[in-house]
């Protein structure tokens, strides 16, 4: 048969429906590899600022306990995540104009409740052991919330999402279990990861 | 053998019907302006459809104000995730006769 019978036409658009409704599918996979890139830049500040002379993989015995540069890397922090939300804005706002769909919809609010709920939680949670003098679970918790957030955004996103999330809480846990190599697997979680499904989603879903 | 042809819901037959409820299986709830913009249909085209899985009780209506406007949601109803379920079973039976 070569026209596809009324059938079958009605069987895919039942999962067309489905997807295009639920799934928010203007995110850029550029802004991931972007976003993965300054968390290695920042990372790398980080490590000039607390860790050199001594290797980046060596393993750290002493914790920050300064408080001054508890708030200098606080800083760090804010200025990545703020370089990554705002590429992620601008390349997914283009990639939208490009599909014609409109960046604000239901599945991007859906996408942002599930995706903020846990990150915003771990992000209190955080703020609370530093302020307690804990410095030394910031890396796996942010790592652990992180996995648990795009886990909980991942039906609203790409299928994939969901394992960055597992490999996030698993890098989260060994990161737990070996502190001293906190920024290393800070690293690998927010930088190299990122970049890796940034390229893997940019080739699958960004042409 | 049973023939699948007889268990094709008919008020499903119509694909815009069987859309909107595609759509209420995989969202708790969709409002009347965001079905129409996804569907691509005129207000008096949308209501028809609505009317008709209202009328076989497939869908919940609830309606609700937002500023003062009106807003209408819908919901799947038990009757409607179970007849949207044995349609799509009578829709892949079909094609899988069609194929062989």
């Amino acid at each position: 048969m070569s026209s596809e019978s009324k059938f079958e036409s009605d069987i895919a658009s039942i999962r067309t429906m489905m997807e295009r409704t639920s799934k928010f599918i203007s995110l850029s996979g550029l802004s991931g590899v972007l976003a993965g890139i300054y968390a290695l830049i920042g990372a790398a500040i980080a490590y000039l600022m607390i860790q050199y002379p001594n290797s980046p993989l060596s393993y750290r015995t002493d914790s920050v306990q300064s408080f001054d540069v508890i708030v200098k890397l606080l800083f760090l922090a804010a200025v990545v995540l703020i370089l990554s939300l705002g590429s992620v804005f601008w390349l997914t706002s283009r990639k939208a104009k490009r599909l014609g769909a409109s960046v604000w919809d239901r599945s991007a609010r859906l996408l942002l409740i599930n995706l903020a709920t846990p990150i915003f939680a771990g992000g209190i949670f955080i703020l609370i052991l530093l302020a307690n003098g804990h410095y030394g679970v910031v890396a796996p918790a942010c790592l652990v919330f992180y996995g648990l957030g795009l886990i909980n955004a991942s039906p609203n996103l790409y299928d994939e999402i969901r394992y960055l999330g597992y490999s996030e809480i698993v890098l989260g846990l060994l990161s737990a279990a070996l502190p001293g190599y906190g920024l290393l697997f800070w690293s690998i979680g927010f930088g190299i990861l990122h970049i890796v499904y940034g390229v893997l989603m940019h080739r699958k879903y960004d042409r | 053998m049973s023939n699948p042809f007889d268990k094709l819901d008919k008020t499903l037959e119509h694909s815009v019907r069987l859309q909107i409820l595609s759509i209420l299986i995989v969202n708790d709830f969709f409002d009347f302006s965001s079905l129409k913009d996804v569907l691509n249909l005129t207000d008096g085209s949308l209501a028809t459809h609505i009317k008709a899985l209202e009328r076989e009780k497939y869908i919940i209506v609830n309606k609700t104000f937002v500023d003062r406007k009106p807003n209408t949601r819908y919901k799947i109803s038990e009757k409607g995730r179970q007849a949207f379920k044995k349609h799509l079973d009578a829709l892949e039976a079909i094609v899988k006769q069609q194929r062989k």
